[in-house]
């Protein structure tokens, strides 16, 4: 049952240990503490495999911790089910590389959680998509399937599907792998904006959490920075207090960053 | 819906149990099949149970979404395979139904047609083939496109998007073939008998068509039709679990898609053959 007059973090984490989504008995973290408040901009590093993908798996409600409480505004995780259906679709996510269904087009991809949850045909959702296409410069690729698609429009295709039910919470795993200087540019940009408030949400400001392997590309005074190191979950803080900080692991993802810029 | 849904079907043993060496003697070889065989009739029973309940308490959800993809699987699994199914009714008559038909008529035993013929292409061979010829056509398609759908991490995106993985992938699938393998019967068996007799016209045989039919219809009775319906539709929902099950819950990467299907066309024609020795039983105890 959501508790949010009491809890009025949008996601938090306790003492939490998550396990690898492909293998439970691997252990990516230990000990996770994490409280992320509403309209935050949270951005976690650390390197490949280091289990980025797991947490915010985990902090979506898509796997549970393997101890610890997390919590999704204000309801456990572990207890969402067909009746918590309407606190699951508060929280959208964008898997790295998008995951679009290969056997829709984009635009019914775009559709298909709007079209589900709401039961419309696809003339009755065709408005709704086509607007969201259109902000997302995506309508050239409407009718065309993902593997027609070059990876950079997969990645935003991916995200017009997570933003369709209006979220409240956007997780996003890796958003800026493989994007080319354009794209990047474009959707730091546009995340910028879903978090100050969009119009497609109303101008309600939405709170992000992205991952990433190199910090560099979202550098900004508002965000919040974490590293998952080691099994360990870091909290950073700004990006002043990352710039001046001796952390071994968070110099040498810079330096890695500046090897292969984005 | 609960998150990572076709996890749950996930058989630790039975992977541990196929990628351990060869045991060194003959009769642990067999204790590993029988556990294997007893793990994964667990996996498809509680696979089977929960594909009931999704079909039965959520026939209202999403029917914009839902309905449409049932109308595409009845499409994939029947209306598709209607020309190769004339084919084999076609070639059913002729291989079959028309030497029965000669070989009984210039014996004397012409009798026994109708009798023949019914136990023969409507309760055994009709049904039997039919099925036979859906789970290699759709069956294996079922398992590739779902194993590359869970490998490329489309079930996890379903699952983020609210949307049940069993609702949206696997009732359409379960349903389609249900019905698409029991037109197909029909329309295998009215082809077989109809070629069999034009075969048996052709060699000369001296039966005339109304006596040919008479005799079917004098043999087939109620329980021949309620039979039938019924263990198409069994063929069908077993066909659909046993290739969705392993294509959904089973592999996770890429390379074991292939051998997964063969493995999952092998159980199928198994639990076939369970199916049909279990209709045989009912024949003989009503």
């Amino acid at each position: 049952m959501s508790d949010d007059t009491f809890n009025p973090n949008v996601i938090e984490l306790r003492d939490v240990t998550v396990t690898s989504m492909r293998n439970a008995a691997l252990v990516v973290a230990e000990e996770v503490n994490w409280s992320v408040l509403p309209g935050e901009f949270w951005v976690v590093g650390g390197q490949q495999y280091s289990g980025k993908s797991d947490l915010l798996m985990l902090a979506a409600g898509l796997m549970n911790p393997a101890n610890g409480t997390c919590h999704v505004f204000g309801s456990a995780t572990d207890s969402f089910g067909e009746a918590q259906l309407a606190e699951r679709l508060r929280v959208g996510f964008v898997f790295q590389g998008g995951q679009l269904f290969n056997r829709l087009t984009v635009a019914e991809n775009v559709a298909l959680p709007l079209r589900y949850q709401k039961n419309l045909t696809a003339v009755e959702s065709a408005r709704t998509v086509e607007v969201l296409l259109e902000m997302l410069e995506l309508k050239p690729f409407a009718d065309l399937t993902p593997s027609n698609v070059a990876a950079s429009w997969r990645v935003r295709a991916a995200l017009a599907r997570a933003l369709v039910l209006k979220p409240e919470l956007l997780l996003l795993d890796n958003p800026l792998t493989g994007l080319g200087a354009r794209h990047g540019q474009w959707m730091l940009r546009f995340l910028e904006q879903l978090s100050h408030g969009h119009e497609w949400l109303g101008g309600r400001p939405l709170t992000l959490v992205a991952s990433t392997d190199d910090f560099r590309p979202w550098q900004h005074a508002q965000r919040k920075f974490a590293l998952l190191h080691e099994k360990k979950f870091i909290p950073l803080g700004s990006w002043t207090e990352i710039e001046t900080t001796g952390h071994a692991a968070v110099r040498e993802l810079m330096a890695l960053a500046e090897e292969t810029p984005n | 819906m609960r998150g990572n849904l076709a996890k749950a079907f996930e058989l630790a043993n039975t992977q541990v149990l196929r990628s351990s060496p060869l045991p060194k003697s003959y009769t642990d070889y067999l204790g590993r099949k029988l556990f294997l065989f007893l793990l994964t009739m667990q996996g498809l029973g509680a696979f089977a149970l929960i594909t009931l309940g999704v079909i039965l308490t959520k026939n209202n959800v999403a029917k914009n979404v839902i309905h449409p993809r049932i109308r595409q699987e009845i499409v994939r699994s029947g209306v598709a395979l209607l020309p190769m199914f004339g084919f084999v009714a076609l070639a059913l008559g002729f291989l079959v139904v028309g030497q029965a038909v000669s070989v009984l008529t210039k014996n004397g035993a012409a009798n026994f047609l109708g009798s023949t013929m019914v136990i023969v292409v409507v309760r055994e061979l009709g049904p039997l083939l039919a099925a036979m010829l859906v789970l290699t056509r759709v069956g294996t398609a079922n398992v590739i496109e779902l194993g590359t759908s869970r490998a490329l991490g489309e079930v996890e995106a379903l699952e983020a998007l609210g949307i049940d993985p069993m609702h949206y992938l696997i009732a359409p699938r379960v349903i389609g073939m249900a019905l698409g393998i029991f037109s197909l019967t029909v329309y295998l068996i009215i082809g077989a008998l109809a070629s069999g007799f034009l075969f048996a016209f052709l060699q000369g045989a001296p039966m005339r068509l109304g006596d040919y039919y008479r005799q079917i219809a004098d043999a087939l009775s109620w329980l021949d039709f309620a039979l039938l319906a019924l263990k198409t539709l069994a063929f069908g929902f077993t066909i659909a679990i046993v290739t969705c099950y392993h294509g959904l819950a089973q592999p996770l990467r890429l390379e074991e898609v292939s051998r997964v299907a063969v493995r999952a066309v092998s159980q199928g024609v198994i639990v076939c053959v369970l199916v049909d020795a279990l209709f045989i039983v009912l024949y003989l105890f009503s």
